[in-house]
């Protein structure tokens, strides 16, 4: 299989429309990703050819959509390399994952427990645990980072003792791109303590290939649009002996197997821990999604992203007055960066009126951008639709922004 | 200090200029005419919440009219401070809370910078200031 960016570029119509006048150039990824066609053509066919809902009609329409989102659920089984479909959650995305996964740790736990995270983590993957140790007294413990933004694994190892119950950490850095050798933390964890191993995806799913059996973890979450499908889904796997005793969570219909007034019983997995009517076209335009990744040359793909990088990479420590924040070895996708005398959000103000759109800010990682001595950065996140001369103008329209401001 | 636009000014200036780039530049320059707040000026308190860069407003009463310094750390917030201060710098309360602000951005075809609440926050900027305007 050969690949052509154009090829690729033409399936996604996003891509050949203009901002402020100029022709888009998207370079925001990692906060969500553009939409292929076939995606948008999967939402547009479920609303109207077989719109109606799962699991419980008696009727036509109610079994295809009912086959459409189960099928939805067998694509994503095959893309993490999962075992079992009952692994697979729909949640709304990776915070709702985390916050199913919090809710019941926080049943678990006892005083004096640990959870471990990482310094690089997104908000999501650390208010919850927050949340979580103040509910059960447990302790949180945070592993460090190195100037360079990679995790010190010899720091996250001598976090790991006989009351560590929990570990999570990101498979990449949405701040700084940073790529964690999660299958060795994992293996650390597992020989290091009785302890379950959760890792955040959001930002390892559409650049990596993930494998969870590979891993070795217990539970991984990720969000469909930050995979070219839409908002609103995303996917909580764990393993089934984990899910199988985890806590419900949110009650209601979908979920149940038995309902008096005074007390219910629980449905089965995956249903038990997906209450009330599911984002039915949510999941089966991820679906559509998760397909047509799956058809791509992705190891052309990843290449593609690679050399992306690390040409961005290259003109950035080049670029007189740039500062590159997080230069790890091993990167996705992801250049932050400041540039001397301006503010972040001047530079993406100036970069959006010439068509760029990239993120500025803390990156919902406020002790990260802490920890690295800056109250945040310009974010450039490059997806596989990307192109050399999109880096090129990025950084023609970053001359001129400097230029302008100071 | 140099006295700052007015609205009028501004106006007229902005109408002059054909693309972006000019637009832009010349709220970077107005940027320049904003007095900097000292360290000590710039205290938490002062912060304007729901802004991205950060931006501090001190305001102070004389006579009936409300006076205002304000400062960010952001060149482009800034030049949009002196947009938003021409038109409530010593000005009463009555007068700033009479001061139909979305239609004056409209005119200058800033109007994204009013509409959009996340952001720069100059939506937050005006109503921290006409919050103040209503407690005078």
């Amino acid at each position: 299989m050969s690949f052509d960016v154009q090829t690729l570029r033409a399936q996604f119509p996003i891509l050949g429309t203009q901002v402020n006048g100029k022709p888009l150039i998207y370079l925001d990824n990692a906060a969500t990703t553009q939409k292929p066609q076939v995606m948008i053509d999967a939402l547009v066919a479920f609303y109207t050819q077989c719109n109606a809902n799962v699991h419980r009609g008696a009727h036509a329409l109610s079994d295809e959509a009912t086959r459409r989102f189960e099928n939805a659920r067998n694509s994503v089984l095959t893309l993490i390399n999962a075992t079992r479909r009952e692994e697979v959650i729909w949640t709304k995305g990776t915070t709702e994952a985390l916050n199913l996964v919090a809710n019941g740790l926080s049943k678990k736990l006892k005083k004096n427990d640990e959870i471990v995270v990482t310094e690089m983590e997104h908000h999501a993957n650390l208010v919850t645990w927050q949340q979580a140790c103040e509910a059960s007294g447990a302790l949180l413990k945070v592993a460090r980072i190195n100037d360079s933004g990679e995790l010190d694994i010899d720091d996250f190892q001598s976090m790991l003792t006989e009351r560590t119950r929990f570990v999570a950490f990101p498979h990449a850095s949405n701040a700084l791109g940073t790529l964690n050798p999660v299958t060795a933390m994992t293996a650390m964890v597992k020989s290091h303590c009785d302890a379950l191993v959760l890792v955040d995806g959001a930002q390892g799913i559409a650049h990596c290939d993930v494998d969870v059996q590979a891993i070795g973890c217990d539970f991984y979450a990720f969000s469909g649009h930050k995979l070219f499908g839409p908002t609103g889904i995303g996917v909580l796997w764990g393993r089934y002996d984990v899910l199988d005793t985890w806590p419900v969570w949110q009650t209601g219909g979908e979920m149940i197997s038995t309902v008096e007034y005074q007390q219910s019983t629980w449905g089965e997995l995956p249903y038990r821990l997906e209450a009330g009517t599911p984002n039915i076209a949510g999941a089966i335009g991820l679906g559509a999604a998760v397909d047509w990744f799956m058809q791509q040359d992705r190891i052309a793909l990843r290449q593609h992203e690679d050399e992306l990088l690390k040409y961005a990479m290259e003109l950035g420590s080049e670029f007189s007055g740039m500062t590159l924040v997080g230069t790890a070895r091993e990167k996705v996708g992801v250049m932050s960066f400041l540039v001397d005398g301006t503010h972040p959000g001047d530079l993406g103000f100036i970069l959006d009126q010439q068509g760029v759109a990239i993120r500025t800010g803390d990156h919902c990682a406020q002790p990260l951008m802490k920890r690295l001595g800056v109250g945040g950065t310009a974010r450039v996140s490059l997806s596989i639709y990307n192109t050399v001369d999109e880096v090129d103008a990025l950084f023609v329209a970053l001359k001129k922004a400097q230029q302008m401001l100071t | 200090m140099a006295k700052l636009p007015s609205t009028t000014d501004i106006i007229d200036d902005l109408a002059f200029f054909d693309d972006w780039e000019e637009r832009y530049q010349y709220i970077i320059d107005l940027s320049k005419q904003l007095p900097v707040l000292s360290d000590e000026e710039r205290t938490d308190d002062r912060l304007v919440k729901g802004c991205q860069s950060s931006v501090w407003l001190i305001t102070g009463i004389d006579q009936g009219k409300l006076h205002f310094s304000a400062d960010s750390d952001a060149i482009i917030v800034r030049g949009l401070l002196v947009l938003v201060l021409a038109a409530y710098q010593d000005k009463s309360a009555q007068e700033i809370l009479a001061f139909d602000m979305d239609a004056y951005f409209k005119e200058l075809d800033l109007e994204r910078h009013i509409t959009v609440t996340r952001g720069n926050g100059l939506r937050s900027i005006v109503g921290k200031i006409r919050q103040e305007a209503s407690q005078a």
